[in-house]
């Protein structure tokens, strides 16, 4: 860019373009240490991550010096000053007129094969290539916490996702109460869960670690308490770990069940066994209402509190 | 007899909404009583709460926007200091079932009860001056809009201290927002507030739509009309076509609470997410709404202190319509993670950027409107400059949550926490702030102080970057939005200077206030005696400060663009003694005022389920409207000799223009 406005000037005019300079830094410097969006442990995420980057980067290319020009044209042309060149009668030219159509649609263009590449192979539906074979992990969303069902191992856990690293995981998610979002920001896309109804996700994790994971649409009184940790292990350790999980704690049943989904918070824990089918009839139940499924109604009890 | 209404419904153990109830009511009877010892009753009756002028109705509409920003203001600083405070092991002053209602009112009633009041407030002051007409085509009927609009906003603070207010988030999303998962009364106050105002919502929509299609001054073609008249009709479009939608929604979520229907519960064939694309049908378009009016302000504001014409008039009405077009082909960004396939969130995606090429054009066209002009730094041109800053970085990281694999990251994050005020505050908020500045003289006669707007300007500019900016932050951290306790640690630093710069805001919004104190003790030094004080280009500025009842003596003959400024240049003398004709203006009416007043009482009882009163209230309401329809004497007649001495005494005191 040729226009580059004097130091003097940059002082005196850039009250409002310091904190956006500064905030962008503090993207940077914020993400290194965070378990955040920028902090990907997973393909996903990564590939996500490069997006968002990517995309910044294209946009910025026109957001900088339309910034700057507003400033310098601000100042140049401020009544006061001398040796301005002025000319009121400058309400239309062709090919400046072609040119602030032209470069916000260029963008736009470039921008748009983006979206249409991104979406496609970031489509949480798509499976993710890898050497192991997907594991399975259905996902019920419950107030306040979070059930994961093994189907394949015939356990279950909640508030804590165990998975392998280097594997793909493949849910199926669903709410047994209100809408909510299975969210682990560094393994990247979130997802809805609601009720009666099943959506899909796949991911990886591809180092070892703790990565946290939240619900990200609001649900009610405990919103803020629905967290949970995925673990991501070795293969090996993975087995362990369910074959530790097969050994001690109680079944998941249908009363078992029942109990866990009224409101409230609990703490992490796990299930040695769990009803067959259990995940296909929380989505039927939930869709049904239980008086037609003839189950335990475990969704009586008001949840709201307070007054 | 009164329903589910009884004395557990007033929160005696919650000391934070009776105390401050408390205090505004008394505020309230205070400045009651002071209208009462002043005999100053019939003066408000007269010329206010019955008034059908459109001017006197935009200052009305804007001061219901200002105030009720004050207490949505009053729930952002309470959320500010709850997240700073609720951190690991503490958990702030708030608990969720109060926080939960905190940040649902203040999103309902920023959006509703002071983004709408304050641009629809400026549209009903400005479109018809600019057009050079007398009043808007339904002069009762605005009235009644604007009564309405209030009713909700009396039904939302109500809840403050008579039940609850919803726990649902402003979208109030069903299966949460249905009977199953908020049994109270909540999210009642919620549904009936918004249905009420948003009929009259709807009715300013119709009533403007038909003042810009059939009144219009003697030659003013469509591209004669001032580009802010081009942005309010586009607004006004996409009001009537996205209002009912939102009407409709909220119908069948009432029918699902009262009547046990299914429309958006989890079971029995509901579809919650039916319930998500209607409210977002209706909600893209509304941020439009908000957004066109407030660049139609920035247009104006541009070409008036940079003492040039628009740059390029026809993009920028080309554009505004693009937007309008557009804006219906975009709701589905609000929830690519709903699990669509790629192909529909590509589509929605591209869409969504696709708004980026008109927008982007508004913005270039600013830019070179100033460009070889003689900028003026007036509050209102700080608030462009500040604008055009911000807007850009918001729409930035609005086009990065169009990408949907980005927006899979960034969902319901403090991001887009960030992204939506960036937008809100540096787009509609300082357009109506700009506009408020810059018209004020035309409506009260006197200019506002500029040191003080101009330190409110700096305020609103630094509070928002300190607010917002570490908001962007902790979304890219991990934060998603509507947490009453934060368990990271590692996010006080971001989430205090975010607080602090909530403080700052603070103090601009103390400016303003001072501001209109100071202006208004100092009247008679700032007076406007030109009626046009910024050497303005369009017809506002062609009649004196504050225009007369009728607005202009004599309409206006339009010949081309910023038909003023053409004028002026040709040197036509205004108030001149003309030939003048009996003018009709329409009658002071009561139906507004008194039909409100039954709408209230007919929410406020369906919230409660007190049937009689809702029947009674209902026949009332009935009542007033044929009791208007079956007036004869609509019109009064101002004769051309009375016209002719109002005039005179006008040129006297404000010698000739």
């Amino acid at each position: 860019m040729s226009r580059r406005g004097d130091p003097r000037r940059g002082l005196r005019c850039s009250g409002a373009l310091r904190w956006p300079v500064v905030g962008c830094a503090a993207f940077f410097a914020a993400s290194c240490q965070s378990a955040g969006v920028l902090d990907p442990r997973g393909p996903v995420a990564s590939a996500e991550r490069l997006l968002l980057i990517n995309a910044t980067a294209i946009m910025l290319v026109v957001v900088v010096p339309v910034i700057l020009a507003t400033l310098a044209f601000a100042w140049w042309y401020r009544s006061s000053n001398p040796r301005a060149v002025r000319s009121s009668q400058l309400a239309y030219e062709g090919r400046i007129e072609f040119v602030t159509w032209s470069i916000p649609a260029l963008t736009v263009v470039l921008l748009g094969g983006v979206i249409w590449i991104g979406s496609h192979q970031l489509d949480p539906r798509a499976s993710i290539p890898a050497k192991a074979a997907p594991l399975r992990v259905d996902v019920v969303a419950l107030d306040w916490k979070w059930l994961f069902i093994y189907p394949d191992q015939g356990i279950a856990a909640v508030n804590q996702l165990t998975i392998p690293v280097e594997t793909p995981i493949s849910f199926r998610l669903t709410s047994a109460t209100v809408m909510n979002s299975f969210f682990v920001p560094q393994l990247g896309s979130q997802i809805y869960t609601m009720g009666g109804m099943t959506t899909h996700l796949n991911l990886l994790a591809s180092e070892p670690g703790e990565y946290p994971g939240i619900s990200a649409n609001f649900s009610g009184q405990d919103f803020s308490r629905m967290r949970f940790l995925v673990k991501a292990l070795p293969d090996s350790d993975f087995e362990a770990w369910t074959a530790e999980v097969r050994r001690g704690g109680s079944a998941l049943d249908e009363a078992g069940f029942a109990e866990l989904a009224k409101p409230g918070t609990i703490a992490p824990a796990t299930y040695r066994s769990v009803a067959p089918k259990l995940f296909e009839r929380i989505v039927e139940q939930t869709t049904a209402g239980p008086e037609k499924v003839g189950v335990t109604d475990w969704r009586s009890s008001a949840p709201q509190k307070g007054h | 007899m009164l329903g589910k209404l009884s004395w557990a419904a007033i929160p005696f153990n919650e000391p934070l909404p009776l105390v401050s109830t408390a205090v505004v009511a008394l505020i309230l009877l205070v400045a009651l009583a002071i209208v009462t010892v002043k005999g100053w009753w019939p003066y408000l009756w007269r010329e206010w709460l019955t008034s059908v002028d459109h001017k006197r109705i935009g200052v009305m509409y804007v001061s219901l926007g200002l105030v009720m920003l004050l207490r949505g203001f009053a729930d952002a600083l309470m959320m500010r200091s709850q997240q700073a405070l609720a951190i690991g092991t503490a958990q702030g002053y708030l608990p969720p079932e109060h926080y939960n209602q905190i940040f649902s009112a203040h999103g309902t009633i920023m959006i509703f009860f002071v983004a709408m009041p304050l641009v629809i407030g400026l549209m009903n002051f400005v479109v018809p001056l600019q057009l050079g007409v007398r009043d808007v085509a339904f002069p009762v009927l605005n009235s009644v809009s604007f009564w309405l609009t209030a009713a909700g906003a009396l039904l939302i603070n109500v809840s403050l201290v008579i039940g609850n207010f919803a726990r649902t988030g402003w979208m109030a999303y069903p299966p949460l927002s249905g009977i199953q998962f908020s049994p109270d009364v909540g999210v009642d106050y919620y549904l009936w507030s918004l249905q009420i105002s948003g009929i009259g919502t709807l009715f300013t929509g119709i009533n403007f739509v038909t003042t810009i299609l059939k009144l219009r001054a003697p030659g003013m073609t469509y591209f004669r009309m001032p580009v802010f008249c081009w942005t309010a009709l586009a607004a006004n479009l996409l009001i009537v076509a996205a209002f009912p939608i939102l009407t409709a929604t909220f119908l069948m979520l009432l029918l699902d609470r009262y009547l046990g229907m299914h429309f958006f519960t989890n079971d029995a064939g509901g579809n919650q997410m039916m319930y998500v694309n209607l409210f977002w049908a209706w909600g893209h378009p509304e941020v439009y709404i908000l957004i066109l009016p407030a660049f139609g302000i920035f247009s104006e504001v541009a070409a008036t202190y940079s003492g040039k014409a628009l740059f390029s008039y026809r993009s920028m009405v080309l554009a505004t319509l693009a937007i309008c077009i557009l804006s219906f082909m975009v709701w589905l960004h609000h929830f690519f993670t709903m699990g669509a396939g790629a192909n529909v969130n590509a589509f929605f995606g591209i869409m969504s950027a696709i708004i980026a090429v008109p927008t982007g054009v508004k913005v270039f066209n600013w830019l070179f409107t100033m460009f070889r002009g003689r900028i003026v730094f007036t509050t209102p041109m700080l608030f462009l400059i500040g604008f055009i800053v911000t807007f850009v970085i918001g729409g930035l990281t609005g086009v990065l949550l169009a990408i949907p694999p980005v927006d899979f990251v960034l969902h319901n994050s403090a991001f887009l926490v960030a992204h939506f005020h960036n937008v809100i505050i540096g787009g509609v908020l300082f357009g109506v702030l700009a506009g408020y500045n810059h018209w004020f003289p035309k409506a009260f006669g006197f200019t506002l102080d500029d040191r003080l707007g101009k330190a409110s300007f700096w305020c609103w500019l630094v509070g928002f970057y300190l607010a917002f900016m570490p908001l962007y932050v902790l979304g890219l951290m991990g934060m998603t939005r509507r947490l009453q306790h934060i368990a990271d640690p590692s996010w006080r630093p971001w989430l205090l200077v975010a607080g602090a710069g909530a403080i700052v805001i603070f103090c601009g919004i103390l400016c303003q206030v001072a501001q209109l104190y100071l202006s208004i003790r100092t009247r008679e030094h700032r007076r406007d005696v030109t009626g046009d004080p910024w050497n303005g280009r369009t017809l506002e500025w062609a009649t004196p400060s504050p225009p007369p009842a009728y607005n202009f003596a004599v309409l206006p003959r339009v010949e081309t663009i910023d038909a003023f400024w053409e004028m002026k240049r040709k040197g036509e003398q205004r108030w001149v003694e003309r030939r003048y004709q009996a003018i009709e203006m329409p009658r002071n009416s009561a139906t507004g005022f008194v039909l409100s007043f039954f709408a209230v009482v007919t929410g406020f009882a369906l919230i409660w389920h007190v049937w009689w009163i809702v029947i009674l209230g209902l026949l009332a309401a009935a009542a007033t409207i044929l009791a208007f329809g079956w007036s004869d004497e609509r019109e009064r007649e101002i004769s051309a000799t009375e016209i002719a001495r109002m005039e005179r005494t006008r040129v006297a005191v404000g010698g000739a223009g």
